[in-house]
């Protein structure tokens, strides 16, 4: 009961940690049909630049200008990069964006070094909020699913209930109708990447001080929100969210199930042993391969439910 | 013609080829020591932390004369933790006539460096090299895989694990074993699980976890299990992220054991560990700035405090300047470069480290044996790390004899 109760409350936590950095690039990825290889690398700068202004001027401050810094960073990629590349295609999108990737990573490399900078959670968060069962649950913590579940619901209020919102949502499915309208699509296509490239940035500021701010933190965490993004489904938040929520319930609970596939044949009556052949296969504990679930569930659903748990159009 | 000639590539080029021109003609009295360490990628900041220290060592082995009167020289190649690149580096090392090649992460880059040089030097008998091994420590490589032409001048991983195990104080009667699922991991596992039945029988292994290798972002749910299992110690060989992350994820949920790592004093340990984890972390390790004060080394404190002057992190290692102090020593004895003479030389050898203990380079498996220190991450040292305003403070020293270990090695020596 212990283990479970707190497990949930873990699971919870990185689930929303990974939902503020999925929700952005699904939005994105619905739109330009293309996955943001650099968008884990604006995860990575907003960390780094929460951790500057907060030396400077303060933690909450930083809140705000540090996602600013990464929404202005994501308009100029997307003015003066993607929209140059959009018209070779998709794949000349995806190339440009991973090498993007590179470059950030070696310029935070050569401006904040390559160890990692004492980024460290503000002293007014800095305790514990309550104790269950023996362990802490920080302050922090809490911080962070307020902000994540704020941020929820401003995103779907922003979609769904005002203008601007009704034509992205719009133009993720219907480009041409829309642009026929007379709306400026392009625009929207800016505003969406800068809104992505901000909501990245809050995950760093929120995620670089709960993990650790490094310059290895992007490549880390890159391939487990594309996990989410295409489990979630194309185009949608709540599919994202739900997505997001069941990774780390996953990784979580697959860490304390200490069982492997010998305990389940233990139960139909086949006992495994040193001789039982793929006795080295069957006898790995769950533990060992959590880490590895995400990816073992992506490739699943793209056989399976090609299109995510709720999404609206094919991968 | 002209437009060649005027544009920015040729002009470059040309400046390239002169400055390569003036540095190879500057590099002709020089002994060149190749190393090959991953400079980019997740793990660069381990292969730049060392040349930094390597650099910096050299400057003072060269003021006091080199050996033989040359200055050493030190040829960075990037092997991106890959062993197939350490083999090209080792190509270039070669092909350039060095005489020693350093490489310091990844057994499995130390496996196939060594057979490597083994094939290398048994070809070219007029053109060998000596592979000094400068942190790969899995056990085998001084054991089954010895070979003469490779030095090992780290603490293998069973010496590190019957430290740890020494140092386990006697109210410790549960402990859990967390390690990274690899040959490094697995032989941590197996290592301290061995010493733990010879020296602490009592002790009984509440939980022993491996874990994928720099996959696991959020350690909550380890923390979550090694407090249920109601260890009082957590022992652990992760190096790099997967250390920093487990002891960040353990101090804020507040998991009360006694972490004893291998790497924690090592880059992005301190920070990870935070003001607030006084006296919780354990490291075992060769050296630490404030031994120097413990021991009243005035000259060796003086002297990583000038490192700290030029650098941006904690100078952590005094087993590096043991290797070039070996290899000049060596050389001077045998008043040769030649990789044969100054690897015999070398072998059964014993200086005095830069904190006054004796080292020996054993000559039965090339395995170096020195003191070792547990270390505790504590306030109140002289020296802070990473400027977290703690350091590390000397918990246990345990002498060079007690940790000689037999070896299994059965050395092929050359014959000429």
């Amino acid at each position: 009961m212990e283990v479970l109760l707190v497990s949930l409350l873990n699971g919870l936590v990185y689930g929303m940690l990974l939902f503020m950095l999925a929700s952005g690039l699904t939005l994105i990825f619905s739109m330009m049909g293309v996955l943001n290889f650099a968008h884990a690398s604006l995860y990575m700068l907003g960390a780094y630049f929460a951790y500057d202004v907060s030396r400077t001027i303060g933690f909450w401050p930083a809140l705000v200008v540090a996602p600013m810094l990464c929404g202005l960073i994501g308009a100029l990629i997307e003015m003066y990069g993607l929209r140059r590349v959009h018209k070779h295609g998709h794949i000349a999108e995806l190339l440009f964006t991973f090498g993007l990737a590179f470059i950030i990573d070696k310029v935070v490399q050569m401006i904040w070094g390559l160890l990692p900078v004492p980024y460290r959670v503000p002293a007014a968060l800095d305790f514990p909020l309550f104790t269950i069962y023996g362990t802490k649950f920080h302050a922090y913590r809490g911080f962070m699913l307020l902000i994540s579940a704020l941020m929820f619901f401003a995103i779907w209020l922003l979609l769904t209930r005002t203008r601007i919102g009704l034509v992205i949502q719009a133009a993720l499915t219907h480009r041409e109708m829309v642009g026929a309208l007379g709306h400026n699509v392009p625009r929207v296509f800016t505003i969406v990447f800068v809104g992505g490239s901000a909501l990245a940035g809050l995950a760093g500021v929120i995620g670089g001080n709960y993990l650790v701010t490094e310059p290895a933190m992007a490549f880390a965490m890159g391939p487990i929100v594309f996990v989410v993004v295409v489990f979630g489904g194309l185009g949608s938040l709540p599919g994202c969210f739900i997505a997001s929520l069941i990774m780390g319930f996953v990784q979580t609970f697959a860490v304390v199930i200490d069982y492997s596939f010998a305990n389940v044949l233990a139960l139909v009556g086949i006992t495994v042993t040193d001789t039982t052949p793929f006795a080295e296969f069957l006898t790995i504990p769950v533990p060992r391969i959590g880490a590895l679930l995400p990816y073992l569930m992506l490739v699943l659903i793209l056989l399976f439910k090609p299109r995510g748990l709720m999404g609206t159009r094919d991968t | 013609m002209l437009r060649m000639l005027r544009s920015p590539v040729f002009v470059l080029a040309l400046a390239a080829s002169l400055i390569l021109r003036v540095d190879l003609a500057g590099g002709q009295g020089t002994i060149k020591i190749a190393y090959t360490d991953p400079l980019s990628g997740p793990f660069a900041q381990v292969g730049d932390q060392n040349l930094k220290q390597f650099k910096y060592i050299l400057d003072w082995i060269n003021s006091r004369g080199g050996a033989l009167g040359k200055k050493f020289e030190i040829v960075a190649f990037d092997n991106k933790s890959q062993p197939s690149e350490a083999i090209i580096a080792l190509k270039s090392a070669t092909d350039q006539n060095m005489p020693i090649i350093m490489q310091c992460s990844g057994s499995n880059i130390a496996a196939a460096l060594i057979d490597a040089v083994d094939k290398h030097n048994e070809r070219n008998p007029s053109n060998r090299i000596v592979y000094v091994n400068c942190g790969a420590v899995a056990t085998e490589l001084t054991n089954e895989k010895c070979n003469f032409w490779h030095f090992r001048m780290d603490a293998h991983v069973a010496m590190k694990a019957e430290t740890m195990v020494r140092a386990l104080p006697k109210e410790i009667s549960k402990v859990y074993l967390l390690n990274q699922d690899y040959l490094f991991g697995q032989s941590v596992q197996r290592d301290v699980k061995t010493f733990l039945a010879k020296l602490r029988p009592e002790v009984k292994v509440v939980g022993d976890e491996l874990i994928p290798l720099g996959k696991v972002k959020d350690f909550s749910p380890y923390v979550t299990k090694i407090k249920a299992s109601g260890a009082q110690a957590l022992i652990t060989g992760n190096w790099g992220p997967d250390m920093s992350l487990l002891i960040k994820a353990g101090m804020d949920t507040g998991l009360e054991v006694r972490y004893y790592t291998m790497y924690a004093h090592l880059g992005g340990g301190a920070t990870a560990i935070g003001p607030n984890g006084s006296g919780r972390v354990r490291s075992v390790m060769a050296f630490h700035e404030n031994i120097a004060v413990e021991t009243h080394k005035a000259d060796t404190e003086e002297w990583t405090r000038a490192f700290r002057g030029q650098h941006n992190f904690d100078f952590y290692a005094a087993g590096f300047r043991t290797i070039f102090e070996f290899i000049q020593a060596a050389m001077n004895k045998a008043g040769s470069t030649d990789p044969l003479k100054f690897a015999q030389a070398l072998e059964g050898m014993t200086i005095t480290d830069m904190l006054g203990y004796q080292v020996t380079m054993r000559k039965d498996d090339h395995q170096i044996l020195s003191e070792y220190f547990v270390g505790v991450f504590t306030k109140g040292v002289k020296y802070d790390s990473e400027g977290t305003g703690l350091g590390w403070k000397t918990e246990v020293t345990v002498p060079a004899k007690d940790l000689a270990q037999p070896t299994t090695c059965n050395m092929k020596r050359p014959s000429a």
